[in-house]
């Protein structure tokens, strides 16, 4: 039996590393399985529309699910560098696997492009792009309306993770800055089975607002205790609760919330002068296409710009080297650093080598839950 | 912190404290009776929240799928079983027959009913009718070959089905949370503290289930049966009392209990795919403190478990759970002291 196991696995070994040397080989590795399903299996479906070939060559996406878990996205990094030997790496969806890919990016010599909003060490940085906006990009549109509305204390509940940590970090100086009251910091868990406790604590505070920072169908949990218990302030709303899984859970409790936003799932309401209009109009458009009506969200967003920066970038790469090869790699990583501005579906895009983030502080948008759906602030 | 905050944290605390207790007293009687530490109890809690949803927006739920997988498993192994031990026909029929014939039907029921506009409490009980038989199956699957393995091995066994079945209620269930309609949207007010009519029926059902368990494993012949394979497996046997029968009724309640845990929670919180296992470990913590053998023990404990989450959400809410689960380690403690010359193996 185990021979048998080892024989099937040199095989398969064999025919996965005999693909054609000039082929473009892209390794993505997203979180498929475990609490990050839900912002990897949406990323996931936009890659069925990913271009068969990159100025000319065929493309091979090799796609690995990592579960969730940093270790097993690193180990899919190493089959990646070393076994498939790949031109670039696409992923993870989750800080924590992302930041497990980034060494052995690095370490490699290979272009990581994260769809997570992971910070590196100085020497890893180099190889690393992001296309999320940073936390400072989106923290900025909404101080930006939560000044206009001439809010005085602010209550913060967020996850107790990365996510929620990010934005209270990208938060604090800024409403230090405009002279805003953080009267209370709350945090909770996807899992939990009640915020009642926390909600009945931030109510007694008294804020003009509260902030909460969560994903998808959770986002809504801290919403319906605060309304449960009589809050009846302004409630914000971040870039990871974008969705119809927000309005699905909350229903009449998440009415009026603004939520900050790319661009990329808001695409019809932008206006018209909005450069990433037409980019997220064509994102929605292929998206939805696959996964249905009212699909839309903010992670397949990232795969539709990650084909967007790959179609500009690979034939300008190409004219330096030849894919399959270190210089090529590198030739990549050069080229995403000097192609200058890209249009995407979540923003412009402008890295260069100083700036791996690349999205300028006018990406963020702010939107409103009105009859259960997102509209833009104008 | 004033009185009418203090009385809103118990009456939360208490709520949660009582779905903790079901699924404590399920940890604790599938323990005696088996000797599993059966890590999967909270997945049918996720399970019956996650079905019910789906009924509830009429679409056939993914446990209609999943329950079918198992049954379809469990004959295989059935048959395999048999046709190796040469069987007489009639007794592989008949085994095989009575493992397929309520998942089949509790299917059946639930593709036909399922896109029609039910009421919430039809869809209940249908939601209970597809979680519950997957208990005796489970024991069927993983452990009723291994019945006479040390207590280490059937907690192995434990965290693989765990593993398995969280994979494959991502399969079935997808990524998203769903939040299930109040069964009773009405709010009392006991003073200056508002108690929702869902709490009212968390307690009530808990109160309902435990006496029922008590008159199950006090008054009838199967609950006596139970309790004489809890006291002395071999014994039991040799009285008549088969052991797979025991273990399949046990993993039933274990189910219906975690099912109908699911259909009490799902109201007040979002539940995703992987929520149950957090729920579970709650009760776990309350039947562990308990030594894994007293009710009345799990029961107090659990509702400690729901007030100790509670309140130091409210105080220090970034370190709730590692308080909660930091309770096990002096009731470990402790324990480990006083029962250590026990040497009944439950």
């Amino acid at each position: 039996m185990k021979l048998k196991i080892t024989l099937l696995a040199s095989i398969l070994g064999a025919s996965l590393s005999s693909v054609a040397l000039a082929d473009i080989n892209i390794g993505v590795s997203l979180s498929l399985t475990g609490p990050g399903a839900a912002l990897g299996a949406p990323m996931n479906t936009q890659l069925q529309s990913f271009p068969k070939t990159l100025g000319g060559e065929k493309v091979n996406l090799i796609i690995l699910d990592d579960a969730s878990d940093p270790g097993k996205a690193a180990q899919n990094a190493r089959r990646f560098v070393s076994q498939d030997k790949v031109d670039i790496i696409f992923g993870s969806c989750l800080t924590p696997t992302s930041a497990s890919i980034t060494p052995i990016a690095a370490e490699a010599k290979t272009v990581q492009i994260s769809g997570a909003p992971v910070g590196a060490p100085p020497e890893a940085e180099p190889f690393l792009f992001r296309l999320p906006q940073g936390f400072d990009v989106m923290a900025h549109a909404m101080m930006e309306h939560i000044k206009s509305k001439g809010i005085k204390t602010l209550g913060f509940i967020g996850y107790a993770d990365g996510y929620g940590e990010g934005w209270l970090k990208a938060m604090q100086p800024r409403l230090e800055t405009a002279g805003i009251k953080l009267v209370d910091v709350e945090r909770f868990a996807r899992t939990d089975t009640s915020v009642t406790p926390q909600a009945l604590k931030l109510v007694a505070a008294k804020p003009d607002a509260i902030l909460v920072v969560a994903s998808g169908s959770v986002a809504a949990m801290p919403e319906i205790a605060l309304r449960e218990r009589g809050f009846k302030g302004i409630m914000y709303q971040t870039h990871g609760a974008v969705g119809p899984n927000l309005v699905r859970i909350g229903g009449k409790a998440v009415e009026g919330t603004f939520v900050v936003s790319g661009p990329a799932t808001a695409a019809e309401e932008l206006p018209d002068s909005h450069p990433s209009k037409k980019a997220s109009i064509d994102f929605v458009r292929s998206f939805e296409a696959i996964a249905g009506k009212g699909q839309k969200n903010q992670f397949a967003g990232h795969s539709y710009d990650f084909a967007v920066v790959m179609e500009k970038a690979v034939p300008l790469a190409m004219k330096k080297a030849k894919p399959g090869t270190a210089e090529f790699r590198v030739a990549l990583r050069d080229t995403l650093e000097t192609m200058g501005r890209t249009v995407l579906s979540h923003g412009v895009m402008n890295w260069s080598k100083t700036d791996h983030w690349g999205y300028t502080n006018e990406t963020g948008i702010m939107t409103v839950v009105q009859n259960g759906e997102f509209r833009v602030v104008k | 912190m004033d009185l009418a905050i203090a009385g809103m944290l118990t009456v939360d605390g208490l709520t949660n404290g009582a779905i903790y207790a079901l699924l404590g007293l399920a940890t604790v009687m599938v323990f005696a009776v088996t000797r599993v530490i059966f890590i999967p109890q909270g997945e049918f809690v996720a399970f019956g929240a996650l079905t019910l949803a789906m009924l509830q927006s009429q679409f056939i739920p993914g446990t209609v799928w999943l329950l079918l997988l198992l049954a379809i498993l469990a004959a295989l192994l059935e048959t395999a079983q048999g046709w190796r031990e040469a069987w007489p026909g009639m007794r592989l029929v008949r085994s095989v027959a009575s493992l397929l014939a309520f998942p089949l039907l509790a299917c059946l029921l639930a593709i036909w009913l399922a896109p029609k506009d039910l009421p919430l409490w039809a869809d209940a009980v249908l939601s209970l009718a597809l979680v519950t038989p997957m208990g005796p199956l489970l024991y069927r699957l993983a452990y009723q070959s291994l019945e006479s393995s040390t207590p280490l091995v059937l907690l192995i066994v434990s965290v693989g089905v765990h593993f398995a079945l969280t994979g494959l209620a991502l399969v079935f269930f997808g990524p998203e949370g769903y939040r299930n309609p109040s069964f009773w949207a009405d709010v009392f007010n006991l003073g200056p503290v508002p108690v929702s009519g869902q709490a009212l029926i968390i307690f009530f059902t808990t109160l309902v289930l435990i006496v029922g368990l008590w008159f199950f494993f006090d008054r009838t012949l199967y609950g006596k049966a139970l309790r004489a394979t809890a006291i002395n497996r071999t014994g039991a046997r040799l009285m008549g009392i088969s052991s797979h029968t025991a273990g399949q009724l046990t993993f039933t309640l274990a189910a219906f209990i975690g099912a109908l845990s699911g259909l009490l929670i799902g109201p007040t919180t979002t539940v995703l795919f992987d929520s149950g296992f957090i729920i579970g470990l709650k009760g776990f913590v309350a039947a562990v403190i308990a030594g894994l053998s007293s009710y009345p023990g799990a029961l107090v404990v659990a509702l400690g478990v729901g007030l100790v989450e509670s309140f130091s959400s409210f105080w220090a809410s970034a370190f709730k759970e590692v308080l909660v689960f930091a309770l096990i380690l002096p009731a470990l403690w402790l324990r480990s002291g006083r029962t250590g010359e026990d040497d009944e193996d439950h």
